[in-house]
């Protein structure tokens, strides 16, 4: 009989041990490679729109012409799937918190702009504000979320801007607010300052953002007649 | 996912690891000792051999099988060939019959009774000391049985020398990831023969001293899995097995799913029954690495792919509830699928550490797979159903061993036959 050696099945523990601890390092190094990339797209992001703002504020007395679309980030809708998927996939729960609360104040900011430049400008656009919670299980929310991002890819010039109700904020709060949002009925949605709360079909939606398109197409400005 | 249904995961994974390492560390300790030869050898005697081919409705194959052994390298007069039929219900028997004008060929004839019978009434009749089987789906190279003798006169207290069983000209894809799968299963022998723990000493061309069934008895039923009892009874008894690796038996494999699945639930469910009849063996450290390593590692296996199987079920479920909603709440008319292949960013790959042990799993098993067809073909190479044995095993395999478990648990009715 061969004799057991203990001494082998030992360093092959060891071997698994350090295979085990080496995937985990592989794991953490690449998860904050990601998060680095989420950081990195998010300082980008605050670049971008505190230069457009800037930009708006410099131009705010002449035309609209030098308004390009580039000023409008096209990064944030990326910048929210990689964190979600990041908040599912990625172990550093902390950090990530911390980059949602960060990506809220920015979404915030870039609605506040995009709208102003809107307004000023009369750039199509419409603008969707999205709250949702991910403390229960919101199967609801899940759904009016599939709505929301198949409707932001049927047309390009509707921005949807989606917080999570848990996210401490007092931006958001303020936000909540001024909507009257609360959390008994999420998931709730912001068109044209109408508070739409439960499930809303895609058509139901897709009917009243083409009549915000609408309502800026009916009211020309004399500035653009001016110009053209 | 909970907690716990993690934990348990990272287990498996963790002894998974263990298992395809220890195989790693076994090689890299023992690799100087594998030799191949090539051509022929000679031995200093020849002891007298009796081959026994139990044949039940093997007219198919039959006549190959008992011209392999004629035409084995090894003195003619020191080889007996016993045909013997169980009660074959088709030309069988003529075939086999034809034989009978060899001087060292006896053919037989019985009531159907099962294998393990048919084996047995070779053993009764066995006059050497040394006896082997061959299956009647197997052809033996010419000099496989030269090469096995040799380790008999190596060394005296070696009691039964399995050879390589490799898989003999597959033609159909399912034939082929088993091909794949043989060459694996010829490098894990050799190592579990380093670690004096080999679990099947498997019908195609195995041979035992005499001497084995006349201390420990004949062949049992042992649940259609004769050749994994006697294996079991020898260890049990510290009778030593080994693997000569450069002794190459052909055999035909199952050539398609259904006939896989029905020769797999058979070997399945004989490993869960042969281990629950011997379980006074498992971690007994006086049993040597066969209870410590051989038998945990194959129960570890079944539980790890039912596992994975109900993981994978249990994605596969969610995945197309997802779909279900998404296309309940848009239908058909959103998005295109071809925007999230455009889209591909490396953001999204999944790095959690389970990818990365189950990569070292899959190079492990693919370095078994590449060696044990160095072994088997003495060339080194990679083939690509290599990389499809791992789906086609691990969509297939939970069916016959969950059916297996279930056979066990509830019923505890044997599969046929073969």
């Amino acid at each position: 009989m061969t004799k057991i050696d203990w001494k082998k099945y030992f360093i092959v523990f060891l071997i698994t041990v350090g295979l085990f601890l080496t995937a985990i390092y592989l794991s953490n190094y690449f998860g904050n490679k990601k998060i680095d990339q989420i950081k990195s797209i998010q300082d980008k992001i605050a670049i971008d729109i505190l230069s457009s703002e800037t930009q708006f504020s410099l131009l705010s007395e002449l035309s609209c012409n030098n308004i390009s679309d580039a000023v409008f980030s096209s990064e944030l809708g990326e910048l929210g799937n990689k964190l979600e998927w990041g908040q599912e996939n990625l172990g550093n729960k902390d950090e990530l918190t911390y980059l949602k609360k960060y990506y809220s104040l920015l979404e915030i900011k870039d609605y506040i702009l995009a709208k102003k430049i809107s307004e000023r400008c009369k750039v199509k656009s419409a603008f969707i504000l999205y709250f949702y919670t991910t403390v229960e299980n919101c199967s609801v929310c899940e759904r009016e979320g599939i709505v929301l991002s198949s409707l932001r890819d049927k047309y390009p010039e509707l921005r949807v801007y989606s917080f999570d109700y848990t996210t401490d904020l007092s931006a958001l709060k303020a936000m909540l607010q001024i909507y009257k949002i609360k959390d008994t009925e999420l998931p709730a949605v912001v068109l044209d300052d109408q508070v739409l709360t439960g499930f809303h079909s895609v058509e139901e939606l897709d009917a009243m953002v083409q009549k915000s398109f609408k309502l800026q197409e009916v009211n020309p400005t004399p500035t653009t007649k001016k110009s053209s | 996912m909970a907690p716990i249904v993690n934990v348990i995961f990272y287990i498996l994974i963790f002894l998974s690891v263990y298992a395809q390492v220890f195989f790693l560390v076994t090689f890299l300790e023992n690799r100087k000792k594998i030799v191949i030869r090539e051509g022929k050898i000679k031995l200093a005697t020849y002891p007298a051999v009796t081959i026994v081919v139990p044949c039940w409705n093997e007219e198919r194959t039959v006549y190959k099988t008992v011209r392999s052994v004629l035409n084995l390298n090894y003195p003619k007069d020191k080889l007996k060939i016993f045909l013997i039929d169980d009660g074959s219900t088709d030309g069988t028997l003529s075939i086999i019959q034809k034989f009978s004008k060899y001087p060292n060929v006896k053919v037989f004839h019985k009531e159907n009774g099962g294998k393990y019978t048919a084996l047995n009434l070779g053993l009764e009749n066995t006059e050497t000391d040394f006896f082997g089987g061959l299956d009647a789906d197997s052809f033996a190279e010419p000099e496989s049985l030269m090469r096995i003798m040799s380790y008999f006169e190596n060394d005296p207290s070696i009691m039964a020398v399995a050879p390589s069983v490799t898989v003999d000209n597959p033609k159909t894809f399912i034939q082929h990831a088993q091909k794949t799968e043989y060459y694996m299963g010829v490098y894990l022998k050799k190592m579990l023969s380093f670690l004096g723990a080999i679990n099947v000493t498997p019908g195609p061309l195995t041979i035992f001293r005499k001497k084995v069934f006349d201390d420990l008895g004949p062949y049992h039923h042992g649940h259609n899995t004769e050749d994994m009892e006697i294996a079991y009874r020898m260890q049990k008894n510290h009778y030593k097995i080994e693997h000569c690796n450069d002794a190459y038996v052909y055999t035909n494999t199952p050539k398609t799913v259904m006939k896989l699945y029905r020769q797999r639930l058979r070997w399945i469910y004989g490993f869960i029954n042969n281990t629950l009849d011997y379980r006074d063996v498992l971690f007994r450290k006086k049993y040597g690495n066969f209870s410590i390593f051989t038998l945990p590692t194959g129960v570890i296996s079944i539980f790890s792919v039912s596992y994975l199987f109900g993981n994978m079920v249990y994605n596969l479920g969610d995945f197309i509830y997802t779909k279900f909603i998404f296309f309940r709440t848009v239908g058909f008319h959103f998005g295109s699928p071809g925007k999230f292949i455009s889209k591909f960013d490396p953001f999204f790959i999944n790095t959690q550490a389970l990818v990365f042990l189950v990569i070292v799993i899959y190079a492990l098993v693919i370095f078994a797979m590449i060696f044990g067809k160095r072994m088997a073909d003495q060339k080194w190479s990679f083939s690509f159903s290599m990389l499809y044995f791992f789906p086609v095993f691990s969509i297939i395999a939970p069916f016959w061993l969950l059916k297996a478990v279930y056979n066990t648990i509830l019923t505890r009715h044997p599969p046929a036959w073969r």
